[in-house]
């Protein structure tokens, strides 16, 4: 834990937090991209920390509160087909399809399984070859080497039983479409660490030249991320917009190669929906031709999908940061962590959620 | 890491009675009849004998006329459990059976006297590693210092069960003078915590998602009515005792906020984690505030006795790394507020159900 702690020294926040009121003399809101990034801000207090010039929005990366709402219906359609075991991440469990989720379906005698990698899906289906294991590979470019990897085992082995459900989505394209969207506020973005040390920073200085905006890739403990919003405010300040990494420590420009080369052999882009935001164009990945029959949406046919989003819900605003996630008027009424409308109120990394789970109730107030 | 790893060596199990002919838990075994006579003379009585039980009564018969003597007042308390795997590092479900409803009981300030036993098992269970249950079972009680004495076994069928379930129910008698509860709670109390928190979580978690850690991460299951005497005997005005199980510290901090309406305010640097739990919670994404504990309690105190308190519970085997956690304030009614490390605040919400591990 010491590699942990020393990046959550009380003293040297402080010293980060007075040098960014020092330089700051006009408001600028800044996007933290990754849901994991929103949830550390959120548990530590790091916004209540900051002079009231920098505001911090939060931004789409939460790969859970993104998989758009026809791929949950799918999965669950996929989870109660009696022959298949549905292995997925913990917390895409609980959100919300269009009528029920994942933990209904188990409910009703589903084998829904959680696990902590797909490669433990992998060898559940080795194991079980008289079972369909299907695996829901959601995530950024963080999570794409793992399921890369388990589909190109998969088919090394020759596991006819083993299929991937992918709904897999990418920063780049999400920056670019954030910027051009009409009301767009941000000024200047913390890019995703860990999307980061898989992809490296080079696909970032077009980004950053395109829209004259600052983008400095940061890490996830207090000290990283206040050190993340200084180099952004100081570069605001001073009328620059470079690609700049405070997350050197894990991060280099060219990335993890040999991660990107399995990537780009199993995946290829694809247009992409997000839940809450539409369709971006070549924002995610789908199974290259040469894996394609390890893709579950082509080993089961779902049809009849016709999706219904809740009207109260307006994850779509907070995904694009134009709503704080408690001015959404059925924040905490209508919708809680318990009776979630939509999956930003459900993973740890969504928005809402961690506004909820914070006591950020009202607008403004600290501990309400 | 593999479960098998924690259940005791078998090899040499030798039944008493003539059980060998079924080594498997079979139907009729619960049919009331010869076979289930077999099993506990085979299993139960050997391990939990003592007098009261030994008669076999369809009740048996308390004399607690001593104990409630000058004031004394009965507890009561029951508990199922249920967990996976049986057996696990630190512990298995035998010693949560006597340690979970020894601690519920001695939460209400009494000093647990005996309990009862009834398992639902699962057809086909391996009587072998039933014996083994009973047998930790019989030597968590023997370290409580309660008896078992009165029983119930069915079976159901295979596939309706985990192996095996217990239920415990338990009496015990709160000594005269002590009144856990009787002055309300208020702003200014100080809330202390006996030791380490997460640890019961983490090791069923990594057993049973099969994640190996550097280190392995044990079970603290431990019997606290004698940590709770010591308590007692240097405060008998504490206001509240909790034990933070299922839903972990913020669940008991949520619910003593909720009944005293007052805040509770937890220092962020003081909340005692084994290094290697919060490491196996850092990577899980858990907060180590959610997870079990299954030796530990909370205790909420007047500010002025929560020294000597603290120095009690220090002294007691079951209570050396106590540590102040916090602070009842008048602000914030019902809410549970952490002060982070770095200098912010964030509510400690009350859990909805399980935690989730998160995706990256």
């Amino acid at each position: 834990m010491k590699h942990l702690t020393e990046y959550r020294d009380a003293d040297k926040a402080r010293r980060l937090v007075a040098e960014i009121g020092r330089v700051v003399t006009r408001p600028w809101a800044i996007m933290e991209v990754c849901g994991g990034q929103t949830h550390s801000i959120i548990r530590n207090g790091i916004d209540q920390l900051l002079p009231p010039e920098v505001e911090l929005i939060h931004g789409p990366g939460c790969p859970v509160c993104v998989t758009p709402l026809e791929v949950i219906d799918r999965a669950l359609a996929i989870a109660a087909d009696p022959r298949v075991v549905f292995c997925s991440f913990g917390d895409m469990l609980r959100v919300p399809g269009s009528r029920e989720n994942l933990f209904a379906v188990k409910g009703r005698g589903g084998d829904v399984r959680v696990v902590y990698s797909p490669l433990d899906a992998v060898k559940f289906a080795r194991q079980h070859p008289d079972r369909e294991v299907v695996f829901f590979a959601i995530g950024f470019e963080t999570t794409a080497p793992a399921n890369a990897m388990a589909v190109k085992l998969a088919k090394q082995e020759g596991l006819r039983n083993f299929s991937m459900l992918v709904s897999h989505v990418l920063v780049p394209p999400a920056i670019h479409a954030i910027m051009r969207s009409p009301g767009n506020r941000v000024n200047a973005f913390l890019a995703a660490g860990h999307v980061c040390s898989v992809m490296g920073t080079w696909q970032y200085p077009p980004l950053a030249e395109q829209f004259r905006v600052p983008i400095v890739i940061t890490g996830f403990e207090p000290l990283d991320l206040l050190d993340g919003i200084r180099r952004t405010v100081l570069q605001l300040e001073q009328g620059r917009h470079l690609v700049e990494n405070a997350y050197a420590r894990v991060v280099s420009e060219q990335g993890n190669e040999a991660a990107q080369t399995v990537i780009n052999e199993v995946f290829t882009p694809h247009d992409r929906a997000w839940r809450g935001i539409g369709t971006i164009p070549g924002s995610g990945w789908s199974l290259s031709d040469a894996y394609r029959d390890f893709d579950a949406e082509e080993r089961f046919v779902v049809t009849g999908i016709t999706t219904t989003e809740s009207p109260l819900c307006k994850s779509g605003e907070v995904l694009k940061g134009t709503l704080k996630p408690n001015q959404c008027p059925a924040f905490g009424k209508e919708c809680t962590p318990r009776r979630p409308l939509g999956a930003t109120m459900v993973s740890g990394e969504g928005a809402c959620a961690a506004y909820y789970h914070a006591g950020r109730f009202l607008e403004g107030s600290g501990t309400a | 890491m593999t479960n098998r790893r924690f259940i005791p060596d078998l090899s040499n199990f030798a039944c008493p009675a003539p059980l060998r002919d079924y080594p498997h838990v079979i139907l009729g075994h619960g049919g009331g009849g010869a076979l289930t006579h077999e099993l506990i003379e085979g299993v139960f009585l050997p391990a939990f004998s003592n007098p009261l039980l030994d008669r076999l009564g369809d009740s048996t018969v308390l004399d607690l006329a001593g104990e409630l003597a000058g004031g004394g007042r009965l507890a009561i308390s029951t508990d199922s459990y249920v967990v996976r795997p049986l057996f696990f590092p630190g512990g298995s479900i035998g010693d949560l059976a006597v340690n979970g409803t020894v601690n519920d009981l001695a939460m209400g300030g009494a000093m647990p006297l005996c309990l009862t036993a009834g398992f639902i098992i699962e057809e086909g269970f391996p009587i072998a590693e039933l014996a083994a249950v009973v047998d930790a079972m019989a030597m968590a009680a023997g370290a409580a210092g309660v008896r078992i004495v009165t029983g119930d076994t069915k079976v159901v069928e295979r596939g309706h069960g985990d192996g095996v379930y217990i239920n415990t129910a338990g009496i015990g008698v709160v000594p005269p003078g002590v009144a856990i509860g009787a002055a309300p709670i208020r702003a200014g109390d100080v809330v202390l915590v006996s030791g380490m928190i997460g640890d019961h979580g983490m090791a069923i978690m990594s057993v049973r998602e099969g994640l190996a850690f550097e280190s392995q991460i044990e079970s603290d299951t431990a019997p606290l009515h004698g940590l709770v005497a010591a308590m007692l005997e240097t405060c008998p005005e504490i206001r509240m005792l909790r034990d933070p199980t299922r839903g972990g510290v913020a669940t008991s901090l949520n619910e003593i906020a909720g009944v005293a309406a007052c805040g509770i305010e937890v220092d962020e640097a003081a909340v005692p984690v084994h290094a290697h739990v919060a490491s196996a919670c850092e990577i899980l994404g858990l907060d180590p505030l959610l997870v079990a504990n299954e030796g530990k309690l909370l205790a909420i105190v007047p500010a002025e006795a929560a020294g000597r308190v603290l120095a009690a519970m220090k002294a007691h085997e079951h209570g050396r790394q106590s540590v102040v956690l916090g602070r009842v304030v008048a602000e914030h009614p019902r809410m549970v507020v952490m002060r982070t490390a770095v200098g912010g605040t964030r509510v400690v919400p009350m859990p909805i159900g399980e935690q989730l591990p998160r995706i990256c």
